[in-house]
């Protein structure tokens, strides 16, 4: 029957071809640019470490010292703080980070000197983000305490510097400090490059830059604080800062610190914990808002800092609203095309076809069209990630269309043109049979 | 023309009417936003730099080796670029307008204010506002004896020592307006710090931030005179004559690699580039603004024409009986021409409520102005026209029906 319907709905839709290219293109247009956006929007607002995000939090503790509260704690900790909570190893897993810029030399390696981000952190960081690596592995907690120079780079930096080779083992030059290479990374761009996102509500929309690449090489925290000493900037001080090239007793908040807590209850008692500490440093002096405490899960912290750029989101609404009217007029050329045929439909109708057998034969044939639309609009698609990739924006090489958005493409397609084929098929059905036959 | 006997006509075919009518409706409220959404855009990547835009080059580069003595490699590098033919002027500076990098203080009136009362660009470094070409509208520039190294001023912000702070600034019209409004700002003091006061000498005509994403605060600047060293993330800035600027940006680039080979350029650009690639954003969402208004057009128009066609098909007859009864092809011209008419301005009201609705939505969530009342006539102007353009095929085709029609298959 199935088939019939199929059948019928062809040979309907090569007897009028304009219309039917019509309707085709309208929904492949809006299907296109609704799918491009929401193809966008999907990989930037989705999770970053997918297997455990729901463990990871980021606290956040107020050390201002002036006596007006502000409503939210700074985006990032102080060292002093940071360290504190680091060092007290209360959560499963715990890493400091904070990034910096830096002179990057391979000896024996005949390329000009050149500026890498460098991601000064601890050695939970690799297995708590699960960070994947080619070669070697990170660093152990031996080498954070005893300032190892020791460092792992990215897969970027090693095809640049070394073809892609092996490098473990080799030497950098960072600024003037030698650092042995124990590990290299595997590709790897979590969308949006989540623990160094800060300040994103300062950002007014323009987010992008929190979906650029990871840094090109990582260094145990205290070891890249003697190697780039004056090199780290703050995200902000609360008072001129005497010192600039040593920020570690600066009034300056500049590191983040990310914790694994594998259960809700250790949740709960981390919460507990850095209340505490904000409460025993006001007590020393130290803080005054104590009760200016935060512990954000990561995809809070995400949402906090509004990481999809309001541009896309705008976007999205855009290309939505378009598609509803590609589909209004889907609509109104489906019922052109469906009373159209009202003599053909009274015949099958008096030849015994039920409401329902008429319905389901209008609604295949939207079907089809919906089937059409979506292979143009898949095309349309690839059109339009490929405007994308072409901009100049920070997450341009991250765009593409993964198996579940080529499925959501047809899908899409299909569920619009059935929808907009429901009012057409039943204002089909419902006509009677005799007043159609007698006017043929 | 009578409208009566066309409404009676619409009223039969309600459902199909509406269907145009909401595609009308729908495309007249977004068109109306996204044209408004664009001169927002257009608005915006016209903000005023107050510097010499096309005379500007911008150099940054990092010492391999740390200089012993930065500031003296810091004079050092103005003097090689100063050499340079075709330099007109050069200054160093912490930042650009427009440069996204920036470097900002927050603002107090009284040393002992608890908040800050507004947060300002502050630009230091040698040179600037000569060499930027952003105009002084009253009171002096910075002179050479003005100027303290950048980290004298932190020991002496340490040690609490007045001696080695700046005491002087510069700060935009806009900012003295803001700040003292209709009051003469010369000679008035502004603190960075408690400690650290700073009296306005001159007032200059406009300089933009270097984040500069609001634009009613995008002139909140200030020039500080602080000197700073080679070894911070200072910028050369090269104010030369607009045909010599590639000529300038070799040679000023060979001048300094000449003076340190070792060095590594990290920044080289002119000043139109800071702000093509400050602005991306805006021009690619204008662009794509503007290619979703012709696709949403020409997908109604398209829309329209289905339909038009459709009627015309349906009422074949009908028109064959009027042209046998005496309608001329004018009249039933006419008849199409004013049924979308009648059909575009019900759309178009309804798309004005429409347009308003999102235009609130949009205020609530993106921070947008109200929609001025002058897009909507506009709007309104270029759905008739597409009304009409649309409906004009099939309508000739309905006015080509001959009257001969009416006396077959009756």
């Amino acid at each position: 029957m199935f088939g019939y319907y199929i059948d019928l709905a062809w040979r309907s839709l090569r007897r009028n071809k304009v219309l039917t290219a019509l309707m085709v293109i309208a929904i492949a247009v809006g299907i296109g640019a609704s799918m491009t956006t929401l193809t966008v929007m999907h990989l930037l607002s989705g999770d970053p470490v997918p297997t455990r995000s729901g463990t990871l939090f980021y606290p956040q503790v107020d050390p201002d010292p002036s006596p007006t509260a502000s409503h939210q704690p700074y985006d990032v900790m102080d060292y002093r703080s940071a360290l504190d909570l680091w060092n007290a190893h209360r959560a499963d897993r715990q890493a400091m980070v904070t990034s910096s810029q830096l002179r990057l030399t391979a000896p024996q390696v005949n390329l000009p000197p050149l500026m890498a981000q460098m991601l000064s952190t601890t050695s939970d960081f690799f297995p708590m983000f699960d960070v994947p690596f080619r070669y070697g592995g990170g660093w152990t907690a031996q080498d954070d305490e005893n300032r190892a120079r020791v460092a792992v780079i990215s897969s970027d930096l090693n095809n640049k510097l070394f073809n892609g080779a092996d490098s473990v083992g080799r030497t950098l030059r960072l600024k003037d400090a030698d650092v042995r290479i124990i590990g290299v990374l595997a590709p790897w761009w979590p969308s949006p490059q989540f623990y160094d996102v800060a300040g994103g509500r300062f950002s007014n929309g323009d987010t992008a830059g929190f979906y650029s690449r990871p840094e090109d090489v990582f260094v145990p925290f205290q070891s890249s604080l003697e190697i780039n000493a004056g090199g780290f900037q703050p995200f902000t001080c609360w008072s001129m800062p005497g010192d600039p090239v040593h920020l570690q007793n600066s009034p300056c908040v500049w590191v983040a610190l990310w914790v694994q807590l594998d259960s809700a209850a250790k949740v709960g008692s981390y919460r507990r914990f850095v209340a505490d500490y904000a409460t025993q440093q006001k007590a020393l002096g130290r803080f005054v808002h104590a009760d200016n405490t935060q512990l954000r899960s990561l995809m809070g912290w995400l949402d906090f800092n509004q990481v999809v750029p309001s541009d896309v989101r705008l976007q999205t609404w855009l290309a939505f609203a378009f598609l509803l009217i590609c589909l209004f007029n889907t609509v109104g050329l489906l019922l052109a095309k469906f009373l159209r045929r009202a003599g053909e439909i009274g015949v099958r109708r008096a030849l015994g076809a039920s409401r329902a057998a008429v319905f389901a034969q209008c609604l295949v044939e939207a079907g089809l069209i919906g089937l059409l639309g979506g292979a143009g609009g898949l095309l349309l698609t690839l059109f339009g990630l490929w405007l994308v990739r072409s901009q100049p924006i920070e997450y341009a090489d991250l765009v593409h269309l993964d198996t579940t958005m080529f499925l959501a493409t047809f899908a899409l397609a299909i569920a619009a043109s059935l929808l907009a084929g429901v009012l057409p098929a039943l204002r089909a059905s419902r006509m009677t049979p005799s007043l159609q036959l007698k006017t043929l | 023309m009578d409208i009566l006997p066309i409404l009676s006509t619409l009223r039969r075919h309600k459902l199909t009417s509406w269907l145009l009518i909401l595609e009308i409706a729908l495309t007249c409220a977004i068109v109306c936003n996204a044209v408004f959404l664009i001169g927002q855009r257009l608005q915006r990547m016209d903000m005023p730099s107050g510097v010499a835009e096309h005379e500007l080059l911008q150099i940054q580069v990092a010492d391999v080796m740390p200089p012993s003595n930065p500031y003296t490699r810091l004079a050092e590098d103005l003097a090689v670029l100063r050499q340079v033919p075709g330099v007109l002027s050069v200054a160093s500076s912490n930042q650009v307008p427009f440069g996204s990098s920036s470097s900002n203080g927050n603002i107090m009136l009284d040393p002992t204010q608890r908040e800050r009362t507004l947060n300002a660009g502050t630009y230091f470094g040698e040179n600037l506002a000569q060499t930027l070409g952003t105009r002084l509208v009253s009171g002096r520039d910075l002179q050479p004896d003005d100027f303290v190294d950048v980290d004298t001023a932190m020991k002496a912000l340490g040690t609490g020592d007045s001696k080695g702070l700046p005491h002087v600034t510069l700060i935009t019209r806009t900012l003295a307006e803001r700040l003292w409004p209709g009051q003469n700002p010369l000679g008035r003091i502004i603190y960075l710090a408690p400690e650290v006061g700073l009296r306005v000498v001159g007032v200059l005509d406009s300089l933009a931030r270097a984040n500069a994403y609001d634009a009613a605060k995008a002139q909140y600047t200030m020039v500080v005179p602080l000197r700073m060293g080679a070894n911070k993330d200072q910028s050369y800035l090269i104010r030369t004559r607009p045909e010599d600027r590639a000529s300038v940006m070799a040679a000023a680039l060979a001048a300094l690699k000449k003076a340190d080979p070792q060095r590594v350029v990290t920044t080289q650009r002119s000043f139109d580039e800071v702000r093509r690639k400050f602005f991306q954003d805006d021009r690619a969402m204008a662009g794509m603004l503007v290619g979703v208004i012709a696709a949403l057009l020409i997908v109604t128009a398209l829309g329209i024409v289905g339909l038009a066609s459709f009627w015309v098909a349906q009422r074949r007859r009908t028109i064959g009986v009027r042209r046998a009864l005496g309608a001329t092809r004018r009249n039933i011209l006419n008849y199409f021409q004013t049924e979308n008419f009648l059909l575009a301005t019900i759309g178009i009201a309804l798309g004005m409520v429409l347009a308003y609705g999102i235009n609130l939505f949009l205020m609530l969530h993106y921070e947008l102005p109200r929609l001025p009342a002058v897009y909507f006539p506009v709007g309104a102007i270029v759905l008739w026209l597409i009304g009409q353009v649309a409906v004009l095929g099939p309508a000739l085709r309905a006015a080509a029906v001959p009257p001969v029609v009416a006396t077959r298959s009756v």
